[in-house]
């Protein structure tokens, strides 16, 4: 490889760099190419046009945040609801653990709750969004009979795409089936 | 570049191999600036007696034409790729510089397919490309070789949609993806933290719906492909889910929640949210799919109480008609074009698996090897189902066609892919 080829690969470089950024200029969906997310975009959602090339945008927005929500200790580790395959039937612990968290929030009126449903990662997963709302509603059905008004509730199902741990094996499948609890402060 | 006996070491041919990639990534492949991982083709099985084919390399600028076009019968099964003095069907051809370009330049693309056994000329034509669009004129060769030589039509020049999941929280990514059928030009079309999923195609391949969660809540979305603008159609409290496009185009079959939590399918007008309540039952009714005419609209409901596949007509009171019996789950149906068969995931002993089943009553195949296979989608040749196969927290997308004679693997090292969904056949060219 000779010093003359890498001198003309480098200048063919230089060539072709530039042109390429001007031929991007020229093509209609250029100005959409670096623009940030659309107004109906989210912090952190980018889209890009598919042709031509595709250039993903600058970095995603921060996390907003949430609010800090003085959990007492013994909650603290417990915002956690597991179930059993194919069922969103509480247990008697869980039932506890519901009653305990309903008590915990007439105590602090301004305090709301997300009730976050998620299934192991098996069968269809449209159909597991389906499951996993069923497992959130069986959490705020048990916190309204705990006198919790509905309206500091609300329910979102994740199905089977937000796992809590990764593997296919029976103690990650448990660990998966569950509701989160998320507060939030007013 | 072609003196390699100077031996001036490693650094300098890995510098040179390095700016030689550069200059082809950038002039051939118009790649993304953040790249996506290509996805790697493995036939895993093929027919028995595939024909032997040899492609030359094109004459002209564009040699990388020939690999397309072997790489794409080589994958169908049907054919193995052999030197012309092996083989029985020989393809040649030349590119050149087209006058009647676009700014961006054009290839004028001519090529033979010739019966090397009888010396018999079996295709000899033409066709001009922009020259950003090389890779589909070969695949649109293929196409032509496939359909003369088997005669019947292959979806080489169509392209699929997924979603790529990457890293842990709260570092994860969720990328909805666009690659061409073979695999190749992956491009980013939507990135977020929050998952993404369901992508669904428009049946002109202009616009694809799919969900995200980054309000932290779902909603369903529909994106333009060529300028990336995406519209919220609904966003409704509680699930909002399982998109899927009618025929026409003009509205969109999918998944509600009541305020307790229940189920059911609903028709959208995506234009004016018109909304029309299609299942009304305390079940989990979605993963709604259309028949080709858009009168027919088939599910999955747990009514009876697993998971099971149902149909009804497209229209709000038609009675409900379940059609999967003798499994304990059936789920996530999926019609082939021609209306004749329906892909769904059922459980048997081998887990989770795709199987077929006619539409017209017969026994239902199972075509997948399980233990986790999931989201079937016909190509729209009706020839080949491509659908997610998930061990141990990570996911492949793997390809079997009906017959179940020939299977290939999409993979993506260390990338979780899921959800894949085959565009329609591009518009015809001239």
């Amino acid at each position: 490889m000779g010093n003359a080829v890498r001198l003309s690969l480098a200048l063919l470089l230089l060539v072709v760099l530039p042109a390429c950024s001007s031929n991007r200029a020229k093509t209609p969906d250029a100005a959409a190419t670096m623009t940030p997310p659309a107004a109906t975009s989210e912090p952190g959602v980018v889209a890009t046009p598919l042709d031509p090339e595709g250039v993903v945008g600058a970095g995603m927005a921060a996390e907003p945040n949430e609010g800090v929500v003085d959990l007492p200790p013994e909650l603290v580790d417990r915002r956690v609801i597991y179930f059993s395959y194919d069922s969103d039937t509480l247990g008697p612990t869980e039932i506890e653990l519901v009653a305990a968290h309903a008590r915990f929030m007439s105590t602090r009126t301004g305090v709301r709750l997300r009730l976050e449903g998620h299934t192991d990662e098996r069968g269809a997963r449209e159909y597991n969004i389906g499951l996993g709302e069923r497992r959130a509603q069986a959490v705020r059905r048990a916190l309204s009979l705990n006198g919790v008004a509905d309206a500091r509730l609300t329910t979102v199902s994740y199905g089977e795409e937000q796992p809590a741990a990764m593997g296919s094996d029976e103690a990650s499948l448990k660990l998966n089936r569950r509701v989160e609890l998320v507060y939030a402060a007013q | 570049m072609r003196d390699r006996s100077s031996g001036r070491g490693e650094g300098v041919r890995v510098r040179c191999a390095v700016m030689a990639m550069s200059l082809a990534a950038i002039m051939v492949a118009l790649w993304p600036a953040r790249v996506a991982a290509q996805l790697q083709v493995d036939i895993t099985a093929g027919v028995t007696d595939p024909i032997p084919i040899a492609v030359q390399p094109f004459e002209g600028d564009a040699a990388a034409l020939a690999q397309i076009i072997a790489a794409d019968l080589g994958r169908s099964g049907r054919f193995i790729i052999r030197p012309r003095n092996e083989a029985d069907y020989l393809v040649t051809g030349r590119t050149a510089p087209s006058a009647s370009g676009t700014s961006g330049g054009a290839l004028a693309i001519g090529f033979e397919l010739q019966n090397l056994l009888t010396g018999q000329a079996l295709l000899k034509e033409s066709l001009s490309a922009p020259a950003a669009a090389t890779r589909q004129a070969a695949h649109r060769v293929a196409d032509r070789i496939y359909l003369r030589l088997i005669g019947q039509r292959s979806a080489f020049a169509t392209r699929i949609a997924y979603v790529i999941v990457e890293g842990q929280p709260p570092q994860r990514r969720y990328r909805l993806m666009v690659a061409d059928a073979d695999g190749a030009m992956p491009r980013v079309v939507l990135e977020s933290r929050r998952p993404l999923m369901s992508p669904a195609w428009s049946p002109d391949g202009r616009w694809l719906a799919y969900v995200s969660f980054e309000t932290r809540s779902a909603a369903v979305y529909v994106q333009d492909l060529r300028t990336a603008e995406r519209r919220a159609v609904s966003r409704r409290p509680g699930v909002n889910g399982a998109p899927a496009w009618s025929p026409d185009g003009t509205r969109l079959a999918l998944t509600l929640s009541s305020p307790t939590g229940n189920l059911d399918i609903y028709l959208l007008d995506p234009r004016d949210g018109t909304l029309e309540r299609l299942t009304d039952d305390p079940a989990i009714d979605t993963e709604p799919v259309w028949s080709a005419d858009g009168r027919t609209v088939f599910f999955t409901s747990d009514r009876a109480g697993g998971p099971q596949v149902y149909r009804m007509a497209a229209r709000a009171g038609e009675r409900a008609q379940r059609i999967t019996f003798g499994t304990p789950y059936a789920a996530r149906p999926r019609l082939s074009p021609d209306g004749r068969l329906l892909a769904l995931v059922v459980r048997d002993e081998g887990g989770y698996r795709i199987a077929v089943q006619p539409l017209a009553g017969g026994e239902r195949r199972v075509l997948s090897r399980g233990p986790q296979d999931e989201s079937p989608a016909f190509s729209p040749d009706g020839g080949t189902l491509i659908y997610a196969a998930r061990a141990g927290g990570s996911g492949t997308l793997e390809a079997v066609t009906i017959d179940g004679l020939v299977r290939y693997r999409l993979q993506s090292p260390g990338l979780d892919a899921r959800e894949p969904s085959w565009g329609p056949f591009p518009p015809a060219v001239p």
